[in-house]
């Protein structure tokens, strides 16, 4: 199971407490990590990547085994410690703003 | 006994606020979707229980959210469990995606508006400004957003539709933004002819539809903006707000970036009525409940500085539809305020005395029971208010 760390404000939205644990098929990758995130909470559609372009926002970050994996491609694999469910996957509001 | 619901959308989050018929003790809930921007939340005329809401913010972009039990409970439509697929088992949860209609047949591949510096900018969905609910069919709903188009849900928030005749009119690629955004944010529905729809654009102006939103056109001869080139332009001005009596739809009035107008042809033409307001800068305008010619509006000191002139929050009202004008006071503070009214953040009920309501950016609402004449504070310390709505309940 991938275990996905969401930032506060979409726990809320997707009502749910701490950590999501999710089943990927195949390959683990930001691109496959986000769909199945989002088939399980329709809700977070358009609020991690954007609805048409399927970017991530400006605001969000992807981090994991303390790296920022944010400019990494969709679809390169992610760390074996995210795929085996050892590390989460965390996405991240940046701080800015009041 | 009637009551009253204000729905109160803040710069962190929405409240609602409830009271008996006397508008004297309120009750203020916690906050919904704390946190969050709501720009705007208004209920339906055909089902006061259902309200709808538009919550934001720079991090997540935007989020609709829907209550069908009069703000007690809140969700997003289409995540409903019986709702969360189609029959191809395909996950919904489109009712936060606004995709503005690039196709040749209606949206005439319209791809770019104007920057601040006249270059061509693409067409970019930022957040919906305002909801307005039909007054007929509590699963329409009209969205205003930001750049600025017109979209439409007909299954209660689920998905949307823009009206691309809008943009794709033909000055859609000239229109550029104000200095708080390009956004569509007034949406006024006929009473008396369900095809007619009026809405407004910061800054580009006044726009109707006949035909229940399928083509548009401007409608703003008369109005002078001495801060565009031409100042007398077909589009191109900053409306900041424009109000109808519901029981004479052809009189209209507006609050301009600067002056206050009225139009009595439904829009063909339009002449000042500032009169002797002390400034005719400034952002709400709303008409009494009961009486079409009783108007008000707050000015504001200048397009630089956004509080009350001499620090004294003054709603002026003009029971002659406009020139005419007299300072309400009485409960209101007439020494140190600077606070702002936005143009979304002010309301009016339906009872006999009318009541009104108007947010502050200090994150006062205050509020009158009895058309004006006098005010006090319903809560004084939300976060700052973006929008003020009011639903008269039986």
């Amino acid at each position: 199971m991938i275990r996905v760390v969401l930032p506060a404000h979409l726990r809320t939205l997707a009502r749910v407490d701490g950590e999501v644990k999710l089943h990927v098929e195949g390959q683990v990758t930001q691109r496959s990590v986000l769909d199945a995130l989002e088939a399980r909470y329709p809700m977070l559609r358009g609020t991690v990547r954007d609805h048409v372009t399927q970017q991530r926002r400006a605001f969000v970050r992807f981090f994991a085994c303390q790296h920022d994996l944010s400019h990494e491609p969709p679809d390169a694999p992610l760390p074996d410690e995210v795929a085996t469910g050892a590390e989460p996957f965390m996405i991240v509001g940046a701080i800015a703003g009041g | 006994m009637s009551k009253v619901r204000v729905v109160v959308g803040t710069r962190k989050g929405a409240f609602i606020l409830t009271s008996d018929g006397k508008r004297q003790r309120w009750d203020v809930s916690d906050p919904h979707f704390a946190g969050w921007e709501i720009y705007h939340l208004k209920g339906s005329p055909a089902d006061p229980n259902r309200l709808y809401a538009s919550q934001s913010s720079g991090w997540f972009g935007q989020i609709i959210q829907r209550s069908d039990d009069g703000g007690k409970t809140w969700f997003t439509p289409g995540s409903k469990p019986d709702e969360l697929t189609t029959p191809e088992g395909m996950p919904k949860g489109e009712s936060n995606k606004f995709v503005y209609d690039t196709s040749p047949k209606t949206g005439k591949p319209l791809t770019t508006h104007q920057w601040y510096d006249g270059t061509p900018h693409p067409w970019e969905f930022k957040r919906v400004w305002h909801l307005e609910p039909s007054l007929t069919d509590a699963d329409t709903v009209y969205a205003g957003v930001e750049d600025a188009a017109l979209f439409r849900s007909l299954d209660g928030g689920q998905t949307w539709q823009e009206f691309a005749g809008l943009r794709g009119h033909g000055s859609g690629s000239s229109w550029q933004p104000g200095a708080g955004g390009m956004c569509l944010h007034t949406i006024l529905l006929d009473p008396s002819n369900p095809k007619k729809i009026f809405i407004a654009i910061s800054a580009a102006g006044v726009f109707r539809s006949d035909d229940a939103g399928k083509t548009w056109r401007p409608i703003n001869r008369g109005l002078k903006s001495q801060y565009i080139p031409e100042p007398n332009a077909e589009v191109g001005h900053c409306v900041h707000r424009i109000a109808m009596h519901r029981s004479r739809p052809r009189v209209l009035f507006m609050q301009k970036h600067w002056d206050v107008m009225r139009s009595d042809d439904g829009g063909e033409s339009w002449h000042e009525v500032s009169g002797n307001l002390p400034t005719d800068f400034g952002f709400p305008i709303d008409v009494h409940a009961h009486e079409p010619d009783t108007i008000y509006v707050v000015p504001i000191k200048s397009d630089s500085e956004h509080y009350p002139p001499d620090g004294k929050l003054r709603v002026y009202r003009s029971r002659t539809g406009g020139n005419e004008w007299e300072a309400l006071t009485k409960g209101l503070p007439q020494r140190d305020c600077y606070v702002n009214v936005l143009r979304d953040a002010m309301a009016v009920d339906s009872l006999d005395p009318c009541g009104l309501y108007f947010g502050t950016t200090g994150g006062q609402v205050y509020a009158s029971a009895d058309a004006g004449d006098s005010w006090a504070p319903i809560v004084r310390d939300l976060p700052a208010v973006l929008s003020v709505e009011v639903q008269t309940l039986a």
